[in-house]
């Protein structure tokens, strides 16, 4: 194993080169299976004798389960297996336990849709006729979903008993996280402000809205072997978790991830994969099991929904004296740490001498929350920036050069403890300032919205195998679904490395025994970190190749360099030897010691942060409230961009989901504490002709924990569109708009408020 | 309830199938015939996912009856390239990176097809109003209204 890349080293990692194959834009190498309709998508595969199953949710928001009876299913003709919680191993950590008690209700349902038995049958129809004949008594309770509603000590408790760590005195039953960061003297720093604004906002929970709906296959032989098929943004996740749940070990299930239909965080959990295991395990027969849209909405993770009271200070000139946030989310009925991520990324865009954020997580009786793209983030970051906005409207100074001044610099002590490296804000915030865009002219009942965004990025335990074949080409395994062309930079990377064309490598996604574990693809970490560990496995193949070369010339090996894709002799005594190639030398390997191979494991740091600068025209038509895009332009620091289409479709997607968010998105929950939207026709999402073109200004200041300079691109993209939709909208609008979405009747009625 | 018999025509294969009386076309293309090409994101016609051509005409194939494309012609995706070669609007999407998770790129195709036939010179609007049944989540749609528009300035060069 090598290992020589060790935490802590940052800084160590990038070397300025010149680029061949990084940086250009070739057809990604699962293209044309996708435009053919070839590739295989969670709910594409199929098994011999293959049964299907469906899930009875409960239909109230809060219910004790007094009893479930599930003979009348059983006996019905079709039907091969029933599970409910009962059917599961008890787990030793609460959030394991949490996540499991999400997938079967044990006790109690917690929310509209939460499941509570599955039923395995030889068709849809036959299992889904078998849930009527369930019978479940219910205790119904009082239910909560609003966020400041459930912290009053009057709101029903959700989890009863159960202690939470780190609560302070005051808050009731329900507060299941409290955390806060910051520095400096609060007071002091609002005392230096020539002008105070204290503002709250509330935003919506809204669903990653991924189109493939959660889709798996499983099957287990009565020798307590597994495998399963799924769309997922972790294989060893869903190995982990499943094995847990139905208590086999690890290396007894084998998990193969299919061609995902998108995810944005919401794919890395497990809903349906272990009750499909459950099922396959009683039944002897291979589950399948498809969620329908509606399940998705209802069952499957959505973000957060938060209230937020922000207070900032800003002298005349623009220095932002103190910044404080109080941040409280809900992100259902099980505990998460979404709050806290808010509370740390609130303030990260600026240098202050003064910062305090406090954050509280709130259950509530709504789905357990999933990741969503930057989780904690969107939401915070609107909040800080809409109120910069609004300071910068009253001081008459221009929003960016009010950035600049603030920016977040190398050096900076964050709002949420660590010292910037080399970052990209003040480079990205002056790339917006000198862009037409920003100069462009606006018409009547049109706004300009400007905000700053900000994500960590994320790195983690990653593995990377690469065989050189006889033939000269190149095998690149690495163990992370490919979610939006990561096979494409992953080869790129192993080509530029080893000097070889791109068309010699190909990149496949293992299955979780076919390489060593691999955190989710999450955290915008695949291409920083499997690039890493792809370029590090390189690196290892090449000191081989090297040996191997040295070997056939009678040469030491640290005479021999690996220049262009060939080893050469180098130094004085290295010898005269033409170039050795990589074909070269894999053609002869079985002659020089066997096959070729570098491999590559590492729980890596260094991911490296980002920051984004999005510039917005909207039009506000005063008679609706309705809003349209006029103008998108997202600048943004990559690093460096290893297939910048890829990177420019990370910012344009991520900033046309905030913009859903901040114009749309929405789940609405009735008095009954049901959801009221759960389906795309009443849960709308961006279609093509809301928007126009989205302008992407890729910047590339490298991160030094890369040997690239990469950083992770996915999640900065969705952080700065709320604000910069709300702050165009309350400029169009001539209001101060403070709550998302900003729907036409909320504008109009802002509208309406302020006259 | 018996099985009704329909003989059809998928991607020019004379196809016949059994199904039941409220199966959807989309369930048979994807679960009897074995083509999974078409997707279902929704089930509700919300989605254009499973979009297909019926006799040319654009459709959600979870909003067509099985039982409706008796007698009729089904386009999917897995008819869209001849043999080796892609169609236009194939190697446009490539080209154009207009695809992140694909899982929306069937419709997409079936759906901008469908438009160049009818108007082989759509407006830029004409093109997002069109495919406004097609949603993506992964994209934002910009580099597919690019991808379509240059497919349409190709086939009416070609
Ligand atoms: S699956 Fe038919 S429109 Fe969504
Ligand atoms: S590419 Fe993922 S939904 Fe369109």
């Amino acid at each position: 194993m090598v290992t020589e890349y060790k935490e802590g080293s940052v800084g160590a990692e990038f070397n300025k080169r010149e680029f061949k194959v990084v940086g250009t834009r070739p057809p990604r190498p699962d293209g044309v299976d996708k435009v053919t309709g070839r590739a295989l998508f969670g709910a594409d595969f199929t098994a011999p004798g293959m049964l299907h199953a469906t899930v009875l949710r409960s239909p109230h928001a809060h219910a004790r389960i007094v009893s479930i009876d599930t003979s009348g299913a059983l006996a019905m003709d079709g039907v091969k297996a029933v599970v409910t919680s009962e059917d599961f191993v008890k787990q030793t950590s609460s959030g394991n336990q949490d996540t499991l008690d999400n997938c079967m209700a044990r006790g109690k349902v917690f929310y509209d849709g939460h499941a509570i038995v599955a039923v395995a049958a030889t068709s849809v129809k036959i299992a889904n006729a078998a849930l009527k004949l369930i019978k479940v008594e219910y205790e119904i309770l009082p239910h909560e979903t609003d966020v400041d509603a459930a912290m009053l000590d009057s709101a029903p408790v959700l989890h009863e008993g159960r202690k939470f760590r780190n609560i302070p005195e005051g808050n009731n039953a329900n507060v299941s996280g409290y955390w806060e960061f910051g520095h400096g003297d609060m007071d002091e720093g609002f005392a230096k402000a020539d002008i105070v604004i204290e503002r709250s906002f509330k935003t919506a929970a809204t669903h990653q809205g991924y189109i493939e709906p959660h889709a798996t296959l499983a099957t287990m032989g009565p020798d307590g072997r597994g495998e399963i098929w799924v769309c997922t943004q972790g294989q060893f996740m869903v190995r982990d978790l499943a094995a847990a749940f139905v208590g086999i070990e690890a290396s007894q299930l084998r998990v193969t991830a299919s061609e995902i239909g998108g995810g944005f965080g919401g794919k890395t959990t497990v809903y349906l994969e272990p009750v499909a295991l459950a099922l396959a395990k009683k039944s002897g027969r291979p589950v399948k099991m498809v969620m329908t849209r509606e399940e998705v909405f209802r069952a499957s993770g959505p973000t957060t929904s938060s209230s937020t009271d922000v207070k900032i200070g800003m002298t005349k000139d623009g220095r932002i004296t103190a910044g404080q946030a109080k941040l409280r989310y809900q992100g259902g009925a099980f505990p998460n740490i979404t709050a806290m991520l808010g509370a740390m990324t609130a303030f990260a865009s600026y240098d202050l001498e003064a910062v305090q954020t406090q954050a509280w997580n709130v259950l509530t009786n709504r789905p357990k929350q999933a990741a969503y793209r930057a989780p904690g983030a969107p939401m915070a970051i609107y909040t800080v920036e809409s109120v910069v906005d609004e300071l910068c409207q009253k001081l008459g100074l221009d929003p960016l050069e009010v950035r600049l001044l603030n920016a977040a610099k190398k050096g900076t002590l964050s709002s949420y403890g660590p010292t910037f490296d080399e970052i990209g804000l003040v480079a990205t915030l002056e790339a917006a300032k000198a862009h037409p865009h920003y100069a462009a002219p606006l018409g009547p009942n049109q706004g300009r919205g400007v905000s700053c965004g900000f994500w960590f990025n994320f790195a983690g335990n990653t593995s990377v195998s690469m065989n050189i074949n006889e033939d000269g080409t190149v095998a690149v395994i690495e163990g992370n679904p490919d979610i939006g062309g990561s096979r494409a930079s992953i080869s790129m990377m192993a080509a530029e490395e080893l000097g070889i064309p791109l068309e010699k490598v190909r990149t496949i996604v293992a299955d979780t025994n076919a390489i060593g574990f691999n955190d989710v693809t999450d955290g915008s970490r695949v291409t920083f970190a499997v690039g890493l560990a792809t370029i590090k496995a390189a690196r290892a193949a090449i000191q081989n190749m090297c040996g191997r070369a040295a070997q056939i010339w009678g040469i030491d090996a640290d005479a021999v360099d690996w220049v262009d894709g060939a080893a050469v002799p180098t130094g004085h005594n290295a010898g005269d030897f033409p170039p050795m190639s990589l074909a070269k030398i894999a053609a002869d390997s079985a002659k020089t010691g066997g096959p070729i191979a570098g491999h590559f494991e590492v729980n890596a740091d260094g991911a490296g942060v980002s920051f984004g600068v999005h510039l917005v025209d909207v039009e506000v038509d005063p008679e609706t409230g309705f809003t349209e895009i006029k103008r998108y332009t997202v600048f943004q620091d990559a690093g460096k961009a290893i297939h910048p289409d890829y990177v420019e479709g990370q910012m344009q997607g991520g900033a046309v989901q905030g913009i859903g968010w901040a114009l749309n998105e929405e789940y609405i929950y009735g008095e009954d504490g049901k959801l009221q939207n759960a389906g795309f026709l009443d849960y709308r999402i961006p279609v093509a002709s809301d928007l126009p073109m989205i302008d992407a200004v890729i910047l590339e200041i490298p991160n030094p924990g890369h040997p690239y300079g990469v950083r992770g691109v996915g999640e900065t993209g969705i952080v700065p569109p709320l604000a910069a939709v709300a702050n165009g909208v309350s400029h169009a609008a001539g209001v101060r708009m403070t709550e998302l979405p900003m729907s036409p009747p909320r504008i109009l009625a802002a509208i309406d408020g302020a006259k | 309830m018996s099985k009704i018999h329909v003989s059809t025509s998928i991607n020019g294969d004379a196809v016949e199938y059994l199904c039941e009386p409220e199966e959807t076309l989309l369930d048979v293309l994807r679960n009897r015939v074995g083509l999974t090409g078409a997707k279902e994101g929704c089930g509700s016609g919300d989605c254009g996912a499973c979009s297909v051509a019926l006799d040319g005409r654009l459709v959600c194939s979870c909003l067509v009856l099985a039982a409706e494309a008796e007698g009729k012609t089904v386009s999917t995706v897995e008819g869209i390239a001849e043999g080796e070669n892609l169609h236009v609007l194939q190697q446009k999407l490539l080209d154009h990176a207009a695809l992140q998770c694909g899982i929306c790129t069937p419709g997409i195709l079936i759906a901008s097809k469908a438009l160049l036939e009818k108007n082989p010179d759509p407006t830029e609007t004409e093109v997002r109003y069109w495919l406004a049944g097609n949603l993506c989540r992964c994209t934002g749609y910009d580099k597919i209204i690019r991808a379509v528009m240059d497919a349409a300035a190709e086939m009416r060069g070609a």
